[in-house]
């Protein structure tokens, strides 16, 4: 980075640390708060539309969709977010991997199961194996979301669910006094107005995916808590800064990033509840309308 | 912007993948956590003894290969599933190892490995010892009397002991010896190393015969000119166990 950091055994003091910092391993570090802001920004929506669809289907006057609607957000709720992770993108990989398998190698006679072998043919691994890192890494990180999504999706249905529920049932029997179908009483009465309901839930989710991404380091996604720990731990002079155990203070700079992006996120949404209260028969807007 | 970038990207590396596709690319799996044998280094790339040998096998195997980072105690299910084709981590052979996945001939000869300490009266038979999961050295120490600690990474096992929590760490020598020479007689080794293992060699899935046998071959080629040994040399000094 600087001119001086060339040679890092003469360096000392503010020099040394101005180097330390700015090696490409910290940068890499740097980079991956980032990383999982952005990571947050994609699976909330998703993990929203996700829950959406949950809601609408375990409200559904369909059986088979209903029982769908409510055997996801059941089997999700009750099982362990951590098994999941683990299970999710294994079996994610595997199934995709395949079907491809299937569709594009059908003289392939070979078991795909050699004992503990999951062996399927060179065109159909996924990403394929003369695919550049960053393409693994990247279909890592999808698969990562896609666990994030679904598990999230789950208690996200649950909390619509529940807030379309407390909209005021007279709210609903007006609108079709008024003549509108179920369909459209549901779309113009129902869903703008529970989102204030769903709000408090909403925002607790948000909270706890915010702290659910240290999760991604246990399906090998090298995000926060990997480089805090990997530059952390004590170094010998086999590297160019060495350093004893300071593990405290990187996990305390996590600790600082992740209160402050949760303290954020509290504001964000205070500021939202103000908006969607208003002009709601609620407390909360019936005292907006009064100030 | 964003998504005109990956398209361009992804633009690229198609073009890459239809060049290269005639050249067989290898995946090597390393921990990155154990010097000196795999480090990341100050850039975040893949160094130590290990990637040395790496590529050079490559070379002579005629091989494309990549380098990637996984947790060694996941390092041989995720050999297993395909998400590498080498295990290239200092893994000893050993014949539990051997019934899951395959090795290579040794690319590092039988070494032995140490107590390390805080104190020289550590009780390394009766008291508490970190070593780190599902190694060979965890493995000795589950059946010397001591009580085991396990941990995820070597790094850890050091703590360990520097925390109080464990009295000693049993580990590589090798991997050990440059925290004793640099920690000012803060760290110390006690008791007698011990000869583990069949030496180091490289991983592979059972089914990966092919690849086997070409690794086989260069690492032969690496044994007999002798550049293996000048890597042993200058990874683990001149009094390390060299090949004849």
């Amino acid at each position: 980075m600087f001119a001086y950091c060339a040679d890092p055994d003469s360096l000392e003091g503010l020099r040394w640390f101005a180097c330390y910092l700015t090696t490409g391993k910290h940068m890499l570090f740097y980079q991956s708060f980032g990383f999982v802001i952005v990571l947050m920004l994609i699976t909330a929506p998703i993990a929203l539309g996700v829950g959406f669809a949950g809601a609408l289907a375990s409200r559904s006057h369909v059986a088979p969709l209903r029982w769908l609607g409510t055997g996801y957000t059941s089997l999700v709720r009750g099982v362990p977010d951590i098994a999941f992770f683990l299970f999710m993108p294994l079996a994610l990989d595997q199934g995709l991997e395949w079907l491809r398998h299937k569709a594009k190698c059908p003289d392939w006679d070979g078991p795909i199961r050699q004992g503990s072998d999951f062996v399927v043919c060179a065109e159909a691994k996924l990403p394929l194996s003369s695919s550049p890192q960053w393409v693994h890494e990247y279909y890592g990180i999808v698969l990562g979301i896609a666990a994030f999504a679904f598990v999230f999706g789950a208690f996200a249905a649950f909390v619509l669910a529940g807030a379309m529920n407390a909209v005021p049932k007279a709210q609903m029997e007006t609108a079709e006094a008024y003549g509108m179908t179920r369909r459209q009483a549901t779309w113009r009465v129902l869903v703008p107005q529970m989102w204030i309901y769903a709000l408090p839930g909403l925002s607790n989710l948000w909270m706890i995916l915010i702290k659910a991404t240290p999760l991604l380091f246990l399906l090998g996604i090298e995000d926060v808590v990997y480089w805090a720990r990997e530059l952390g731990g004590r170094k010998t002079s086999a590297y160019d800064y060495p350093h004893g155990d300071w593990r405290l203070w990187y996990f305390l700079g996590l600790l600082v990033f992740y209160l402050l992006l949760t303290r954020i996120s509290e504001i964000g949404f205070a500021r939202l509840a103000r908006r969607l209260s208003r002009g709601q028969a609620t407390l909360a807007g019936a005292e907006g309308a009064r100030a | 912007m964003k998504t005109l970038m990956m398209t361009a990207a992804f633009a690229l590396s198609a073009g890459m993948v239809t060049a290269e596709s005639h050249s067989m690319t290898v995946r090597l799996g390393t921990e990155g956590a154990y010097p000196p044998f795999n480090i990341i280094d100050d850039n975040g790339e893949v160094a130590g003894f290990e990637r040395e040998v790496g590529d050079e096998l490559c070379a002579r195997a005629e091989l494309t290969c990549e380098w990637v980072t996984n947790d060694w105690d996941s390092i041989i299910p995720n050999l297993v599933s395909g998400n590498y084709d080498v295990i290239i981590a200092g893994m000893s052979i050993t014949d539990e190892r051997d019934e899951v996945i395959d090795f290579t001939q040794n690319y590092f000869p039988p070494a032995t490995s140490s107590y390390l300490a805080m104190s020289e009266d550590a009780d390394v038979e009766g008291g508490v010892v970190a070593g780190q999961t599902a190694t060979i050295q965890a493995a000795h120490v589950a059946e010397s009397g001591a009580t085991l600690i396990e941990f995820a990474t070597p790094d850890e096992t050091i703590a360990a002991v520097q925390n109080g929590e464990a009295d000693a760490v049993f580990a590589d020598t090798d991997f050990l010896k440059p925290f004793v020479e640099e920690s000012d007689g803060e760290f110390m080794f006690v008791g007698e190393p011990v000869q583990l293992g069949k030496g180091i060699g490289l991983g592979l899935r059972e089914s990966d015969t092919e690849l086997k046998e070409k690794f086989n071959a260069a690492i032969s080629s690496m044994k007999e000119d002798g550049s293996l040994n000048e890597l042993l040399v200058k990874y683990f000094g001149e009094d390390t166990q060299t090949y004849e």
